[in-house]
């Protein structure tokens, strides 16, 4: 298992099939196969995939904790850069074919209306997730540091969650699921840091000087 | 996602035991398995073209309206493979799928209420009540999609005369045909069915009011309304009912069921206005179906000159 999770073949597949959903949607222009609604197809597909990226980012610390698999760390950048690409088509989606390329009417959009709002926020705040993403980018931040801006992805996730809910007229099922994971995910982050506190509590007591950092 | 499965194999017929067991056979074989898959689903498709209850009738002589819009009609696959009938489904692609086996025939629509003569039509009453005309109207959603439509039909005041309506009739109610047996995605919808929805008399009455049975020279597809619908093409489109059974005169507004969901959302008017947005998006702009970018949308969809006297002196923004 070890040895798969490992090679670069792996990364490479991997990254093959976080791409599908691109050539699929590629393919469904060239071939003018995107149903009555073009801009809307886009706009649902590349949401959609936007918000299963992110899910897919946030499962990998419980998967590597649940299942004692550390080496899928290897993925988690990926990932979280597919949900970026996803994010910033549907972003394009939005401001190419609804505002007609127009930043001011869009930032008059977003301020006016919530659903849009929170779906705004929740995309500026995966950009410096992007760029800070690098080797480079942890070093200069520092690990704690760079941990901590990242944990903006909880919130990009849940905002992610709500735009969709707001977004639909009354079949709330699939906003739901999503909610339903992203929540899952979080609790379990919050289990996770309760019982790793109560654990670490005595320790603490015990050896006060250990620095965490080392 | 899509999985596709070729219709005669079960799982067993892609892994016996014994190939399962040899990793080389195994591979080999599902290699074979997914070519026969593949191969399968494209015979299976050639072979029965997809399987439709429903047959359209062609409608000879229609009238041409002086009502029609000169704009160029969205093709009938677009009208018929985009559509919301949550009774089938809340996908857009769903009714499409959902609803060809809907039983339209027969079908009788019962006119109730504060009227002189309450009676039951057939539809094959209905479709001698008055010459057909082909009216080719613009539809705006609610949802800031629009499309143009050739629809066939007749004004909806030549059946509201026939049956005298009295003078504590100020409202029709309108009713949509619901069988959770023949709906069964109706459970999903998040909205109440029978789905209900109402307009003021004078409304009813006006010649744009459509009583409508087909669309592209034929009868309605199920997905658009099958067999007998209202077109109020001033209207957001949900006030345009589908496979209407019910109509009701009475002297109370009636409830209309989007504006039971969501008041603030949905008024019992729904007149297509730019200058009233929905609360969770602006409705000064539209995409009509086929385009890339939005239009402007225009107050009472561009049929002012024949509704907006019905409004004279009414807060618009008050009464959405």
């Amino acid at each position: 298992m070890r040895s798969i999770l490992t090679s670069k073949w792996t990364k490479v597949a991997v990254f093959l099939v976080c791409l599908t959903p691109f050539c699929d949607l590629i393919w469904r222009i060239i071939k003018s196969n995107l149903g009555a609604n073009p801009v809307e197809y886009l706009q649902h597909a590349t949401g959609d995939w936007t918000l299963r990226f992110l899910v897919f980012t946030l499962s990998i610390t419980p998967f590597r904790k649940l299942f004692k698999l550390p080496d899928l760390i290897r993925f988690r950048r990926m990932l979280g850069l597919f949900a970026f690409f996803y994010v910033s088509l549907h972003f394009l989606t939005y401001l190419g074919p609804d505002q007609s390329f127009d930043p001011a009417g869009m930032l008059k959009d977003v301020a006016k209306r919530p659903f849009i709002t929170v779906g705004f926020t929740a995309f500026v705040l995966l950009i410096p997730l992007a760029i800070t993403s690098t080797a480079g980018w942890i070093r200069r931040l520092g690990g704690k540091r760079w941990q901590m801006l990242h944990r903006s992805i909880y919130f990009a996730a849940v905002f992610g969650v709500i735009h969709y809910y707001w977004l639909v007229k009354s079949d709330v099922r699939k906003p739901l699921f999503y909610g339903a994971l992203v929540g899952i995910l979080l609790l379990w982050r919050l289990g996770d840091w309760f019982f790793k506190r109560r654990s670490q509590a005595p320790a603490r007591i015990a050896a006060p000087t250990v620095s965490v950092n080392g | 996602m899509l999985i596709r499965r070729a219709p005669d194999l079960t799982y067993s017929d892609v892994t016996p035991k014994s190939v399962y067991l040899d990793r080389r056979k195994f591979l080999r074989a599902m290699g074979i398995a997914g070519a026969t898959a593949v191969a399968g689903k494209g015979l299976f498709d050639l072979a029965l073209p997809p399987r439709t209850a429903f047959a359209a009738t062609q409608f000879a002589g229609l009238i041409k309206s002086p009502f029609s819009t000169s704009e160029k009609p969205n093709s009938l696959n677009d009208v018929s493979h985009y559509n919301n009938f949550y009774e089938f489904g809340t996908d857009k692609s769903d009714p499409a799928k959902n609803a060809q086996n809907l039983k339209t025939s027969p079908w009788t629509v019962s006119v109730e209420g504060e009227v002189k003569t309450p009676r039951k039509f057939t539809m094959d009453e209905i479709l001698k009540l008055a010459p057909l005309e082909e009216r080719i109207y613009r539809h705006r959603c609610v949802e800031r999609w629009s499309i143009v439509v050739p629809w066939i039909g007749f004004s909806f005041n030549v059946l509201l005369k026939l049956v005298e309506p009295g003078p504590k009739a100020r409202y029709v109610a309108f009713e949509t045909f619901y069988d959770s047996r023949q709906m069964p995605q109706a459970k999903y919808g998040g909205i109440d069915f029978p789905y209900v929805e109402g307009l003021r008399l004078d409304e009813a009455m006006n010649p744009l009011t459509l009583l409508c049975v087909g669309m592209y020279g034929e009868s309605l597809p199920p997905q658009d309304g099958a067999p007998v619908r209202m077109i109020i093409p001033w209207k957001y489109g949900y006030k345009s009912i589908k496979s209407l059974v019910k109509i009701r005169f009475q002297e109370k507004e009636p409830p209309t069921t989007w504006n039971r969901y969501s008041s603030d959302e949905y008024g019992f008017y729904s007149n297509v206005n730019p200058n009233v947005d929905h609360p969770r998006w602006s409705q000064a702009k539209e995409r009509r179906l086929g385009d890339i970018f939005t239009r402007n949308t225009v107050i009472f969809n561009g049929y002012g000159d024949q509704v907006s006297a019905m409004y004279n002196g009414m807060d618009l923004k008050k009464f959405h």
